[in-house]
């Protein structure tokens, strides 16, 4: 399987995927090793019900009207249920300088987020064939170094690149910074995870294809490409969701106009004015998550690879 | 305003954002035409090189774009910040030390320290065990599937998405209100007084840390499921035959056998943890004594102007995920050998 492992020291992955054998033809029948089974099913139900009643109400005060949330609390609805699209109505498209104007933001998180995905992915792949297929001197160094990069703080980063993009390339507070931005920091773990993927393809694929005259960019595009699609989707998958997601990479190359910004720059904004947003939070908040709860509920599987493989990025 | 009414929008708030829409459309495009453009001249290069010393100049070309991206825009800056640390605000004079003594004598920033320790000593050990704890308990059970994605899914959303979902849990209205908040609801249906959670130190980073584990769990108990299924069914059948009861065969076949997946849960999220930033940014913005490093030093930094401060946070950051990093370095390195 794809991207089987990825992370050093990640039993977890693998077995993730049988697991996933396992969920799928109901093989699993196994030994009972339950504690004590009432107990532990109190206890399951606690923590699944902690787990879902906070995006649960929240999700329920997204359609509540306007005075209802600043008055009561969301399980009035079982008493009273009232629900209106009010809210969704006013943080898409309310014009005029106090409305969240959320369309414009979801548009430039889609703007951002798509480039930002397929740029490190490409070059990546391409670092990780020539570190996987063509050997040459020093070339374990640079890979561990790069690995080690992957869990430097973007903090480190942070001030000397700005200073790079507004004094040198001055495209601080454009969308192709916040790319830049985004491509660099995905680099690392990008290339180590697509290192892993390459490096397991058979050597007698890539031998043939170079005795049959292809040279590296030939195979590249024909032979290792083609065969990483099913990693190429659960890193594109992962790494999507982190751009989607980030909000420090925004704030500090985006500027953070409604040209530029992300919904999630937008969102923090939001809440930082609390009280006067409260009717209209919870919508806003349903529009930033909705991109990421439809990618986990229709690709969980690609999903939860994507993150067991990244589970170190930085 | 209600949705049937967007129709309805003035024909110019309609037309400024397809107006805008098609603009960044056209950006994302010329942007992705401009990177295919010279990948597709790279690989040309590549395919034309000469015969003589080709796989060399082939390996350059394809490793040089993403390690000039990397040296110019991570290994440079991360140098440069190391050098700022020890310069003034505006980076022009070398002040020595000075922003560390500044960083260990203010009490704002010692707060900020020691909330960051208290967060990565809370965060990875109950997110892991209360993630473990999950995962043994609904291991074969019915709906396992679904169980488990109600845990997993926080782990989807972002930070800030997750920040305004427990900022309406911690809601607060005075007393003889009806309140808003579920958890100050809870309080009063039990015939307490409503609390200001997120106002009143040191709770309030409790209330912000519940926040990360209630996002964190999920991970962990997706990887401990994924290894206790892995653990061999004949050990666990065999300690049941020697008449090991569940909480023995818990502690000498299920620790023993995800001890590894255990240590990579546990380092994962100790990182993730040092670098919190969304959820605070998003909740307190670091007020009422709940900043951590990574708060602080975007404040410094980008709030404040003071470079060479945030440049120190950065870097005592650094210094303590550096452990971490040192150790994955070596596992990896182990597993290359075994290779």
């Amino acid at each position: 399987m794809s991207t089987a492992s990825v992370v050093p020291g990640t039993p977890g992955v693998e077995e993730a995927l049988v697991e996933d054998q396992n969920l799928r033809g109901g093989k699993a029948r196994r030994v009972k090793t339950r504690l004590t089974s009432r107990a532990a099913t109190v206890a399951a139900i606690v923590i699944a019900a902690v787990w879902t009643i906070p995006t649960l109400g929240l999700f329920i005060s997204s359609f509540r009207p306007e005075t209802d949330i600043r008055t009561n609390g969301w399980w009035n609805v079982f008493v009273n249920p009232q629900f209106t699209l009010d809210n969704y109505g006013e943080v898409l498209f309310a014009s005029g300088a106090s409305s969240a104007n959320l369309l414009s933001y979801f548009i430039n998180s889609f703007a951002i987020a798509i480039p930002a995905t397929v740029f490190p992915i490409v070059l990546a792949s391409m670092a990780a064939y020539a570190f996987a297929w063509i050997r040459f001197k020093g070339s374990d160094v640079m890979f561990i170094v790069i690995f080690a990069l992957q869990i430097v703080p973007l903090q480190m980063a942070l001030i000397p690149l700005l200073q790079i993009f507004s004094q040198w390339l001055h495209i601080s507070g454009t969308i192709p910074a916040v790319w830049v931005a985004h491509t660099i920091f995905g680099l690392p773990l990008v290339i180590f995870l697509m290192h892993n993927f390459i490096s397991e393809i058979p050597g007698d694929i890539i031998e043939a294809a170079r005795v049959d005259g292809a040279n590296h960019a030939q195979i590249f595009l024909r032979v290792v490409l083609p065969l990483s699609v099913p990693a190429l989707a659960s890193i594109g998958i992962f790494q999507f969701l982190w751009v989607w997601n980030d909000l420090l990479v925004a704030l500090v190359f985006s500027g953070g106009t409604v040209d530029v910004a992300p919904l999630t720059q937008r969102l923090a904004e939001m809440v930082g004015n609390f009280g006067r947003n409260q009717e209209v939070l919870p919508a806003a908040a349903f529009v930033s998550i909705i991109v990421p709860l439809i990618v986990f509920f229709a690709l969980q599987r690609f999903f939860v690879r994507g993150l067991l493989a990244g589970s170190t990025k930085g | 305003m209600t949705l049937v009414s967007i129709a309805g929008l003035p024909a110019a708030a309609r037309g400024d954002l397809l107006g805008q829409f098609l603009e960044k459309f056209g950006l994302v495009i010329i942007g992705l035409a401009v990177f295919a453009a010279v990948i597709g001249l790279i690989l040309f290069i590549a395919d034309k090189a000469p015969k003589r010393g080709r796989d060399v100049i082939q390996l350059l070309l394809f490793v040089a774009p993403a390690v000039i991206l990397l040296a110019v825009g991570l290994v440079y800056p991360a140098i440069r910040t190391a050098v700022l640390a020890f310069f003034d605000a505006r980076g022009e004079n070398f002040i020595g030390f000075d922003n560390f003594v500044w960083m260990f004598t203010q009490p704002t920033i010692l707060t900020t320290i020691l909330n960051t320790l208290v967060w990565v000593a809370l965060v990875p050990t109950i997110s892991t065990i209360v993630g473990m704890a999950y995962a043994i308990f609904i291991d074969k059970s019915k709906g396992e599937k679904v169980l488990k994605s109600i845990v997993f899914m926080p782990m989807a959303i972002s930070f800030v998405g997750a920040g305004v979902i427990w900022t309406f849990v911690y809601a607060y209205k005075a007393t003889g209100f009806e309140q808003t908040g579920i958890l100050n609801q809870i309080v009063v249906w039990l015939g307490g007084e409503p609390q200001q959670w997120l106002l009143v130190p040191p709770w309030n980073t409790l209330f912000l840390i519940i926040v990360m584990i209630w996002i964190q769990t999920g991970f962990a108990m997706v990887l401990i499921s994924a290894a206790i299924k892995g653990i061999p069914t004949e050990i666990v059948e065999a300690a049941r035959l020697d008449g090991a009861n569940p909480w023995q065969s818990f502690w000498n076949v299920t620790i023993p056998g995800i001890r590894g997946t255990l240590v990579v849960v546990v380092t994962t999220i100790s990182i993730a943890t040092l670098k919190v930033f969304d959820i605070v940014r998003a909740m307190t913005a670091g007020n009422f004594n709940t900043s951590v490093i990574a708060n602080e030093m975007y404040t410094q930094a980008f709030r404040q102007g003071q470079f060479g401060q945030g440049a120190a946070l950065a870097l005592i950051l650094f210094v303590m995920v550096l452990p971490i990093v040192i150790y994955n370095v070596r596992v990896l390195r182990k597993q290359r050998e075994i290779r």
